[in-house]
């Protein structure tokens, strides 16, 4: 297989409140032989709110990023869901709409560039499942975490709406050494082979947990909303989704809980002791990032996976 | 071919109760052979005529048209006489599948729900055209194929209710409006015929019941058995309010211009800023024991070390060629 290579959209979370994010997809990317071109240049992605206020800037903001995934003619990842979700509705409303984009390009013309829709983008957790594949994962672990019950946090953006899901983070036309022409046609076979998950009961995460031979945890709030994008707003409402999900995993015996999406983490991780009082109850769990729980199951030094930056301390590491 | 007809044994967990005589819900088991082409309602169908003629549940029209028969399956809302029920035995990997009612907390009996608050706020957001309408006309009113489409079919909504049991806001803030409402506000506020936009987004600008307390989740686009995406429509409802000069100055409308604020600066959000901006500089003072906790485990970046887009010069051009909204 030919080294993979992305651009990576880090979004700017991991790299400023959660570093350890940005520390530990490295890492692993690097293990894995994995490699990963910084998008410096990118801006923002408005995380939902730009959009609320300025719809068609933040459609210029996002198509601007994709471009330098683009040039380089690389396909982009992610490291947030939030980032994710924006990218795509905005690819996906460029690349539908003609007259949208050529508006777009209008205005990037000013810079010198120009929208095409050549760069898929994705969920970089979609990438380490598809284009690098779980048993080739499972044979690079040298830790594994069997001692452990984990929380799987799908959070909103990766899984919702379906529809964008499936059609920009589960690659439908990979169907992977052996599966050849036949497979291609075989929708059953193809959906063994790659990520697209349902929204209801998605798998993606409890697959790596498997992977890394720990045990996750089956509890019913893994795919449900952490409440971060109403935080500010709406601080109680936000306060008892967050913990809603953290009882509901502390309740089913877990030991930690991984999230591939920042944003859950910082709700999930730097705020038990508000939602504790919120909730009426003690709440304390370590909250691992995904690339920081697969670093670990590949023996990467605890330190290189930023987990000194985690506000749970996840004592065992 | 074989005509031998392939079902599957499958067992259904049903909720059961009856708010006149019973203290507290329970669940009864049922066993049968399903068809592939049998749906959702078919089968609590079957539960009255083949198991029990006391079991309860809405439904009237049987083609997705009246919105009186959802519930939920496994979690999942549903329409049951549109939900085929292999389907969700291949979504869920199970023969068992839990069926229950939209919410359990407003149940009457069985599958049977108090809709009051749904109906309610509807009401209060005036879903129907509010015009002058001569009794006389000379030619009717028209309206252009462009302007019919920006209903964006927020205009197929049947009222089932998916999304707005589904809506985790609901769930947690009784006051908030709910998805079905916002997308009916919506409905009439990009119809050209009628004079109430003002007084609707008024209504939705309000923070606890209004547009501000959705958290994003998109449950209701997923729940949605018409495609009507309410959360694109509150998304609408967000831009008609700055468009329309009623946004009011508070944490919600401060917390999305912050975004420009800091983008035009850094490329990048600047975390601490929007806080502050947002918050005001004394709200931000609740923000104080997790800043401290954050801080000490370097969270926190200090403004002189604050990241910046590489080509930032590009996104300042772009925020000023791009931007026409004004706050
Ligand atoms: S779970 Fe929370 S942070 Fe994560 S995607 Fe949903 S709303 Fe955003
Ligand atoms: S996106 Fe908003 S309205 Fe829709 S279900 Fe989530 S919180 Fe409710
Ligand atoms: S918007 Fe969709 S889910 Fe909500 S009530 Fe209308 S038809 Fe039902
Ligand atoms: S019975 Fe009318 S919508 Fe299902």
């Amino acid at each position: 297989m030919a080294k993979l290579k992305y651009a990576l959209y880090t979004g700017c979370t991991a790299r400023e409140s959660t570093p350890e994010l940005l520390m530990s997809t490295l890492a692993v990317a690097k293990k894995l032989d994995i490699e990963l071109v910084l998008l410096d240049e990118a801006s923002c992605c408005g995380a939902s709110h730009l959009q609320d206020f300025d719809d068609f800037l933040s459609l210029v903001l996002n198509a601007r990023n994709i471009c330098y995934a683009e040039k380089q003619e690389l396909n982009m990842v992610t490291i947030c869901n939030t980032c994710q979700l924006n990218t795509v509705m905005t690819k996906e409303r460029l690349d539908r709409d003609e007259d949208l984009k050529s508006q777009v390009n209008e205005k990037l013309a000013e810079v010198g560039l120009e929208y095409q829709g050549t760069s898929s983008v994705r969920h970089f957790l979609y990438a380490i499942i598809d284009d690098y594949g779980l048993d080739k994962l499972a044979e690079k672990v040298v830790k594994p975490l069997d001692d452990f019950n984990i929380a799987a946090f799908y959070g909103c953006h990766n899984i919702r709406p379906s529809h964008l899901h499936r059609k920009h983070n589960a690659v439908e036309t990979d169907v992977g050494e052996g599966g050849g022409e036949e497979g291609f046609e075989n929708v059953e076979l193809m959906s063994k082979y790659n990520s697209g998950e349902n929204p209801y009961n998605p798998t993606s995460l409890d697959r790596i947990i498997d992977a890394l031979r720990g045990k996750s945890v089956d509890y019913e709030s893994k795919n449900k909303c952490c409440g971060f994008h109403a935080d500010l707003q709406a601080p109680h409402t936000a306060h008892k989704l967050t913990g809603t999900a953290l009882l509901d995993a502390i309740d089913n015996n877990a030991d930690m809980m991984v999230t591939p999406c920042p944003l859950c983490h910082l709700n999930m991780d730097v705020k038990q002791d508000s939602v504790a009082k919120e909730m009426g109850r003690d709440i304390k769990l370590p909250i691992l990032h995904l690339p920081q729980l697969i670093g670990l199951a590949l023996g990467i030094d605890p330190q290189e996976l930023g987990l000194q930056h985690n506000v749970s301390e996840p004592t065992f590491a | 071919m074989s005509s031998e007809r392939i079902t599957k044994k499958l067992t259904f967990k049903t909720f059961r109760f009856n708010a006149e005589t019973d203290f507290l819900p329970y669940f009864k088991t049922y066993e049968m052979e399903v068809g592939k082409d049998e749906l959702v309602l078919d089968i609590l169908n079957r539960i009255k005529w083949e198991f029990d003629g006391s079991f309860s549940y809405r439904r009237s029209c049987r083609h997705g048209i009246c919105g009186s028969c959802s519930i939920k399956v496994n979690g999942k809302p549903v329409l049951s006489c549109k939900q085929n029920v292999w389907e969700l035995v291949d979504i869920f990997e199970t023969d068992t599948l839990l069926l229950e009612p939209q919410s359990r907390k407003r149940v009457v009996k069985d599958m049977i729900i108090d809709k009051k608050d749904f109906w309610d706020k509807h009401a209060e957001l005036k879903p129907y055209l509010v015009a002058e309408i001569d009794e006389h006309p000379k030619e009717e009113i028209k309206v252009s194929p462009h302007e019919a489409e920006q209903l964006l079919e927020a205009d197929y909504c049947i009222q089932c209710g998916n999304c707005y049991y589904a809506c985790p806001a609901v769930e947690v803030n009784e006051k908030y409006f709910g998805p079905a409402q916002f997308a009916k506000a919506y409905r009439f506020n990009a119809d050209v015929r009628d004079n109430a936009k003002q007084e609707r987004l008024e209504k939705v600008r309000e923070m606890g019941p209004g547009v501000w307390d959705c958290v994003k989740c998109f449950e209701c686009a997923e729940a949605c058995p018409k495609d009507v995406d309410p959360i694109e429509k509150i998304t609408k409802l967000h831009n008609q309010i700055f468009e329309e000069g009623l946004a009011q100055d508070n944490v919600a409308t401060r917390h999305a211009v912050g975004f420009k604020h800091s983008i035009v600066k850094h490329g990048l959000l600047d975390e601490g800023e929007l806080v502050r901006y947002s918050e005001g500089t004394l709200g931000v003072m609740k923000h104080l024991p997790e800043a401290i906790a954050m801080f000490k485990k370097g969270k926190i970046v200090m403004p002189w070390n604050m990241p910046k887009s590489k080509n930032l010069d590009e996104i300042k051009t772009l925020v000023k060629s791009s931007s026409k909204v004004k706050f």
